[in-house]
């Protein structure tokens, strides 16, 4: 059945993706589709390996070589228009980057440069995605100054007014960047620093880190893991993306720590009415925060429901396995038998066929579509589709 | 007492610092070798007053008319304190505005090698592919021949083309200096561009150069400083021999080479003339010494893998 389809911002169709390596073409997405409604937290859950963060990577077109995307969908509404994103250009998937859509990643002190304090890398963004706006700021209270200065004080202003419309109206003008090079009239730049300091502070303190002032001239070293997890969620924060991709966030950090991020996730969601797409390998972070789960194995969606019906009645046979193997106080240690199969030859049919207890022999055959089971219950299983 | 109040925010700064100084003071190469840089970089500095220039360009040695043109060099004396060349040019002169000279070299060398490597070597190690075949093959191309015959046939040849002897040298020396630089920022690229920073900056939505020319370069300039301070004794070297195969500066130009080829004809006197070729050779022994001793010291202080050691 077909949603409505102003409720969805994301729609991942039938996407496949390829790794070419020296061993073999390693099919990682196979077919995978899966969509994200406006202001919900969509669980992506699945083994290392299973494709998780390559389909997250794929979203936002920055899947490195060997990686290539083969073919599908990615349909993403935004004002009220639909774009198959797939189509877009480097120029533009880089406007989309940051702006529309943001990432955060699983490691917050790699995913800083070490060379670079937590200001700068804030404010490039800002330059990036929110420059008008901050030239805007800046020309508002360079004309009150204006009205009060006197004097020398008062052309020079007069001069950096100008500087910033014109900079306002063409942003490459070349008069403005030609005075952004000149050492002493370069300093008109230092209002516009100001402005986009001022606003990173408050970015960071909006994100709870003690001490923002402070904060935004340290580098990435001196700062925990999770303050730097922070400040990495403030980087993606700041142009108010539509969507969030949040990539293992608290893997990394600390049971405590993690509690925090994951408090403040849920917080910011609900402050900015924000999307996240929120990857982890961890059901428990999954049930504490999600509204639907997307549960992936070996390059296919198997099941997506929302997070209660999912832990209740679980219907893939993977999904099964996965939560029975959750340890639990008293009860046997269990898992699912088998291992993974090798991407690059996976087995015909359904990839989970050779460790289903279930497997029937379309199993080996066909691969099953995901089809609605219940309602907004998706799964692909040949028990569900009327298979034999 | 006069006590300054410093911001907590620059503890560590001047922590770093006084860090370094102490590695400096500890090592006596690092001093020796800062020693010597800042003297040549004192008499490169002060060379108008040190020995006032008569000719234009000043790189020319004035010329003795009291001695005329006497082929045999003239020892040291109150009015040539390091005694004359064969055609009775100062010899004290030439060796003041030759450093004048190394420096120019050496620095319009580095900036145009280390640019060019730099621009060739990030294009290479961040795109791939064949962007990056065809630069690393043509890096090949040049490295396998040895620079000093590789230069000595681009002057050759360039002299052919009517080009200025001295833009020669210099042409020949930066085309095959940048291979070097081009192989090291790319293999510095290479290593940076798989960190999750340029992923997360590339998922901010920065451009293709922008990443290159600020997230990448600024992680990989530190072994280019090292390795160009080490380059600049060679660089002068290399120049230095050309100019002693009479490829280089023209006759009468303050450059250390040509002052050595001058005096070659006399070595065969044995100390009989010794000031000829002793007093440019000490120069550039000591100008080459002085900048391995330096780069060492660089890479003791800003290497993070050596400096603890």
């Amino acid at each position: 059945m077909e949603k409505v389809v102003s409720d969805e911002i994301i729609r991942v169709e039938d996407l496949y993706l390829n790794f070419y390596t020296y061993e073999g073409i390693v099919k990682a997405l196979d077919g995978v589709s899966l969509n994200i409604k406006r202001g919900e937290i969509l669980g992506v859950v699945g083994e290392t390996g299973c494709g998780k963060s390559v389909t997250s990577l794929s979203i936002l077109k920055i899947v490195v070589p060997p990686g290539k995307i083969e073919g599908g969908q990615i349909k993403f509404n935004v004002k009220g228009k639909t774009y198959n994103m797939l189509e877009f250009n480097e120029p533009t998937m880089s406007r989309v980057r940051g702006r529309y859509i943001s990432m955060v990643f699983q490691e917050p002190r790699a995913a800083l440069n070490p060379v670079y304090s937590i200001g700068d890398q804030i404010g490039e963004v800002f330059y990036l995605h929110r420059k008008e706006e901050i030239i805007k700021a800046v020309i508002e209270q360079l004309r009150k100054e204006v009205e009060t200065a006197k004097g020398f004080r008062k052309r020079v202003l007069r001069l950096y007014l100008s500087l910033y419309e014109r900079m306002l109206k063409n942003p490459k003008s070349l008069r403005v960047r030609l005075a952004s090079k000149i050492p002493i009239l370069r300093r008109f730049r230092n209002l516009m620093k100001k402005e986009v300091r001022k606003r990173t502070v408050e970015l960071l303190r909006t994100l709870r880190i003690p001490d923002p002032e402070r904060v935004v001239d340290m580098y990435p070293h001196e700062l925990s893991g999770g303050m730097a997890q922070r400040c990495v969620i403030a980087m993606a924060l700041v142009a108010n993306p539509i969507l969030l991709i949040a990539d293992e966030p608290t893997t990394n950090l600390d049971v405590t720590v993690q509690a925090q991020i994951l408090v403040l996730i849920r917080e910011l969601q609900k402050k900015l009415g924000s999307t996240i797409l929120y990857i982890t390998h961890d059901l428990g972070v999954v049930a504490e925060l999600c509204d639907r789960v997307a549960v992936m194995y070996a390059g296919n969606v198997v099941e997506i429901a929302d997070v209660m019906t999912l832990f209740k009645e679980p219907l893939h046979p993977y999904t099964q396995g996965l939560l029975e193997s959750i340890p639990r106080p008293g009860k046997p240690f269990t898992s699912i038998p088998g291992i993974v199969p090798s991407l690059i030859n996976p087995p015909p049919g359904c990839r989970f066929n050779e460790r289903c207890k279930y497997a029937m022999d379309i199993c080996w055959k066909q691969k099953p579509p995901l089809v609605e089971a219940g309602k907004e219950h998706y799964v692909a299983c040949h028990l569900y589709s009327g298979g034999k | 007492m006069l006590k300054i109040k410093i911001p907590e925010r620059f503890q560590p700064t001047i922590k770093e610092f006084k860090f370094v100084l102490r590695r400096v003071k500890d090592s006596p190469l690092s001093l020796a070798g800062i020693a010597i840089v800042m003297g040549f970089v004192f008499i490169a500095a002060f060379a108008p007053i040190l020995a006032p220039p008569q000719l234009d360009p000043p790189y020319l040695i004035p010329r003795d008319p009291a001695l005329g043109f006497k082929l045999e060099p003239m020892p040291p004396s109150p009015s040539h304190p390091f005694g004359t060349t064969q055609a009775q040019r100062d010899l004290y002169y030439g060796c003041i505005w030759g450093t004048r000279w190394a420096f120019q070299i050496a620095l319009e060398v580095i900036i145009c090698a280390v640019a060019i490597g730099l621009v060739l070597g990030l294009i290479s190690g961040y795109y791939g592919g064949i962007i990056d075949e065809v630069i690393m093959r043509f890096t090949d191309i040049i490295l396998a021949f040895p620079g000093l015959i590789l230069a000595i046939t681009l002057v050759t040849v360039l002299h052919e083309l009517n080009w200025q002897t001295i833009d020669a040298v210099l042409l020949s020396i930066i085309l095959i200096g940048w291979p070097g630089y081009a192989r090291l920022i790319r293999g510095e690229t290479l290593r940076v561009k798989n960190e999750d920073f340029i992923e997360a900056a590339r998922a901010c939505g920065a451009s293709d150069l922008r990443i290159m020319f600020r997230h990448i370069l600024p992680n990989t300039i530190y072994s280019i400083v090292i390795v160009a301070s080490l380059d600049f004794g060679g660089i002068v070297i290399t120049a230095a021999a050309l100019s002693f195969l009479g490829l280089g500066a023209p006759i009468g130009w303050a450059d250390w080479g040509r002052l050595i080829y001058d005096g070659m004809g006399f070595v065969s006197g044995g100390l009989r003339w010794w000031w000829s070729w002793v007093y440019p050779g000490i120069f550039i022994v000591l100008f080459v010494l002085g900048w391995s001793l330096l780069g060492d010291a660089l890479r003791d202080v800003l290497d993070p893998l050596y400096r603890r050691k």
